[in-house]
């Protein structure tokens, strides 16, 4: 293949864009089968963090013994590891995405986010139940982008519908998400039946999960979510999303009952803070089933914060996994956001490469960080950062195929 | 250890959260002396836990009178993750030292150094331009500037004099820490005998080396790292050997497996960082070397794709435990999200998000001069302080408090609207400091320009959606048409 140096390198094209995937084929087919390797050491029952070595498993080796005396070993002392079996008392409820005809909908598939019973890739015995999955952007009108992920999807910029179907058929997006920038009071105040109309097209136009992206007014998002909510019974669309702000503006109740009602689910929108994010589930949970619940905790961008999203994804997700049930909700995050860092879209000196290498490297490795972090669907742009999530997240899913041989030079490697 | 040879687990020790400050007070000299700076020792032992000040930071404490005081302080807090030293002077970089397996139950210590390679086969004068180049690799991030920190040499060609000649090159043109890499221990021997005094960390021991290695690092004083790929018991069973050998500062490398093993190798490092801070598993409480250059032993792939790999690899290393890292690549876009994830993972996350909110001065603005407004949120803050500043502009900055967020979750989450930009400016005496009536708002702000015209009576500008952008801004907008 060929060498290129980067520094030169023009925007990723097709060819290399699948050179970034050449497992993808391959794990599709779903040829390989999940191994689990070693796991199960049952002992005693749900104990968090039983000591993982020593203590009783290994029989006391004669090397071991205390002597202070500094004889220099002549042999390997032969010591155990015994792979820790963490279980934990909680588990992040299960949601559907999408609905299919025999479902109530009219989608080719629906997806089920959460599941999780450990902390995301954390020891060998939990592979994720259900892998996370990723939703590709459509706006239903021009929006500011910055060059690099504009030029991918320019010629559909003004056909929602196309840029549905290519998304889908392309870039191979999972889930959907129409962003109806247009209901804004403050741009076009298209109005709800508007709005309708769009979301019906790209139901027909594309047979996966749709999410549905309000303009976040909370009065004019309320209006819309409801028609549309009405229009697509039964399609269990994603509602992006519903915040604390709607409770203040009294709408909460009406968008939580239409999702109800029609058979959608909510995404539970808070800032960086846990306790807001308890408090909008628990006004939630008067209105619909916790099972009809995912939180967005906020995604910033590498750069300008994404330690705070890293963080509060980790907490949120160990607290739930201890037990507390109000956050054991499947989480999305914007990995879109991190094109606001301007690391990712500025032109900058050469030493720093081409923002065409930049800024999809840090929509990947904004996704990867918060994958690690539990996250179960992520929004996305670029091809580039979906083909790596889309090659990563099904090899993390299974363990035992390291060949050690592979690296044991690595010393003496030629690059 | 324990007297049976087992490592100390469980209740044997607390976790750093579980130390209270009286466990720390009770041990001081309690003289309440202030030489520490702080008003008296319980004061000194709140911020000793809090991981803000040192033992050293207490002078009284290193005289002989509290000796065993000391001593048993320093067991009681000890990281259970080692701290270990490579290189000297200066630019000498401190691994490990971790106590937490998640950031948010304490904080992250000693930021992931990282190493470039470089090999005995390169030319000389390659050899000293890419060691310029790992030197001058650095970027200016709100205020501070971020750069690499090692150099990892590798014996490529096996030749002990080629490794010796490369090493003495490099430790006359750079004073970065060392890692030599070399598993036969002769060119090891050839290489530390070239880097005396310079403390590098000896990669590495092994299975089958490790005699020899040790040796080399006892004689050298040198910490030692150990690569058992993918083979913890393995691993366990060198550090226990090398620990009986006397060699002390140890470094874990379990293998990188850039690609099918991945998984594995998120799952080692976890484990290994898991049982050392939650089992107190001394055979696992030393620092984690994660070798991303590893993705170079594929052959089969594009160099792009394999730089690609590297990059990503990289970065989830650093979210998943790694102290120190080797990579090859020295593509800016690969190296600078890791040097910004490195410096953002290891901030203290119990550190407030916000700065205060009011109005910030810059330069010697005048009654004329531009008044813009931002955010509350820290980040956000500082990115807008950091290029008003390199841009020598004068103006006011009104920081409005938005919850510590961000311009654009804050409009998205109503944090940030007319109303609040109005009783900011009049809380902040806005009309007393200039004589104009016109407010520079943030770009991703734009769609409150109405409202807020209508909430203050203000002409409202518009900004740049980055704050890059303010100085051209006000170059072409400043003063305002009228």
């Amino acid at each position: 293949m060929a060498r290129k140096n980067p520094d030169n390198g023009p925007s990723l094209d097709a060819e290399q864009l699948f050179a970034l995937a050449p497992q993808l084929r391959e794990l599709l087919k779903g040829v390989h089968q999940i191994e689990l390797e070693q796991f199960s050491m049952e002992i005693g029952d749900l104990e968090l963090f039983i000591p993982t070595s020593g203590t009783g498993h290994a029989a006391p080796h004669p090397a071991a013994s205390p002597a202070p005396a500094r004889v220099k070993p002549t042999s390997l002392i032969r010591e155990s590891y015994f792979p820790p079996n963490a279980a934990f008392p909680g588990k992040i409820r299960e949601v559907r995405l999408g609905a299919t005809r025999a479902e109530g909908g009219s989608r080719s598939k629906s997806l089920t986010i959460g599941g999780a019973t450990t902390p995301a890739y954390f020891d060998f015995g939990h592979p994720p139940r259900h892998p996370p999955v990723i939703s590709l952007d459509v706006f239903d009108m021009p929006v500011g982008l910055p060059k690099v992920l504009k030029e991918n999807v320019a010629e559909v910029m003004n056909d929602p519908a196309e840029w549905a179907r290519m998304n889908v058929n392309k870039f191979g997006a999972d889930v959907v998400t129409i962003h109806l920038m247009s209901t804004d009071p403050l741009f076009r105040d298209a109005t709800p039946a508007a709005a309708v109309k769009t979301v019906e097209e790209i139901l027909q136009a594309v047979d996966v999960p749709v999410i549905i992206g309000g303009c976040g007014d909370p009065k004019k998002d309320a209006e819309v979510f409801t028609a549309v909510a009405q229009m697509a019974e039964g399609e269990r669309l994603l509602i992006n999303s519903v915040t604390l702000d709607m409770a203040e503006s009294k709408t909460l109740e009406r968008v939580a009952t239409a999702a109800r009602d029609h058979g959608h689910v909510l995404l539970a929108f808070t800032g960086l803070d846990l306790n807001n994010a308890k408090e909008l589930n628990r006004r939630l949970y008067e209105y619909i089933p916790p099972e009809q619940i995912v939180m967005d905790l906020t995604t910033v961008a590498l750069g300008y914060g994404l330690e705070y999203s890293f963080t509060i994804h980790e907490r949120a997700r160990y607290a739930a996994l201890m037990g507390d049930s109000e956050l054991a909700h499947p989480t999305i995050s914007a990995a879109t956001n991190a094109w606001a860092a301007r690391e990712a879209w500025m032109k900058m000196a050469p030493e720093y490469g081409t923002r065409e290498l930049r800024g999809p490297i840090w929509e990947t490795i904004n996704a990867l960080t918060l994958l690690l972090a539990g996250v179960d669907l992520f929004l996305m742009m670029h091809p580039a950062a979906v083909l790596t999530l889309r090659e990563i997240i099904p090899r993390l899913g299974k363990t035992g195929a390291p060949h050690a041989d592979q690296i044991a030079d690595w010393v003496g490697v030629r690059i | 250890m324990s007297p049976d040879g087992q490592p100390e687990t469980g209740k044997k020790r607390k976790s750093i959260k579980e130390i209270s400050p009286i466990d720390v007070y009770k041990l001081l000299p309690r003289t309440n002396c202030a030489e520490c700076g702080e008003a008296n020792c319980m004061a000194f032992a709140t911020r000793l836990v809090n991981g803000e000040l040192l033992l050293v930071d207490c002078p009284p404490l290193h005289t002989d009178e509290y000796r065993a005081s000391r001593e048993k302080l320093e067991r009681l807090l000890a990281p259970p993750v080692r701290t270990v030293t490579i290189g000297t002077g200066e630019r000498a970089i401190n691994i490990g030292g971790k106590y937490v397996l998640q950031r948010h139950d304490f904080t992250y210590h000693n930021p992931t150094p990282i190493a470039i390679d470089v090999h005995d086969l390169m030319p000389e004068a390659e050899l000293l331009e890419r060691v310029r180049q790992i030197e001058q690799f650095a970027y200016n991030y709100i205020g501070r500037t971020l750069t690499l920190n090692a150099i990892a040499v590798r014996s490529v060609s096996g030749d002990p004099t080629k490794f010796g000649n490369a090493v003495r090159t490099i430790t006359g043109a750079s004073h970065h820490p060392l890692i030599l890499c070399a598993l036969d221990p002769e060119v090891m021997a050839a290489g530390l005998a070239e880097a005396k005094e310079r403390r590098p960390l000896i990669y590495a021991a092994t299975e089958t080396n490790w005699m020899a290695m040790a040796d080399l690092a006892l004689s050298h004083k040198a910490p030692l790292a150990i690569f058992a790929p993918n083979d913890l018991a393995l691993l366990r069973s060198l550090v226990k050997t090398l620990l009986a050998c006397g060699v002390q500062d140890l470094v874990l490398d379990p293998g990188t497996f850039a690609d099918e093993g991945f998984p594995d190798t998120i799952a080692n490092f976890t484990a290994i960082r898991a049982s050392a801070c939650k089992q107190f598993d001394e055979l696992f409480g030393f620092p984690l070397l994660g070798v991303p250059l590893t993705v170079w032993t594929g052959t089969e792939l594009s160099e792009d794709v394999l730089t690609w790999r590297e990059a990503i690899t990289a970065s989830m290393l650093i979210s998943r435990y790694a102290d120190l890292l080797i990579m090859h690549s020295l593509d800016g876009w690969v190296l600078l999200p890791q040097l910004i994830w490195r410096f953002n993972i290891y901030t203290d996350p119990r550190k407030p998000v916000t700065v205060e909110a009011g109005v910030r001065t810059f330069g010697r603005p005048d009654a004329k001069s531009p008044v813009l407004m931002t955010t509350n949120y820290a980040l956000t803050y500082f990115t807008v302080e950091s290029d008003i500043k390199v841009a020598n502009l004068d103006c006011y900055l009104i920081v409005v408090d938005t919850g510590g967020l961000s311009v654009e979750s804050a409009v998205a989450g109503r944090n940030f609207t007319a109303e609040g930009i109005a009783a900011a400016l009049k809380s902040n005496n806005a009309a007393g400091l200039v004589t104009h009536t016109t407010l520079v708002i943030p770009g991703l702000a734009a769609r409150l320009s109405g409202e807020t015209e209508e909430a203050t009576g203000w002409r409202i500008l518009v900004g740049p959606k980055d704050s890059s952008g303010i100085p051209q801004f006000l170059r072409e907008r400043w003063p305002p048409e009228t």
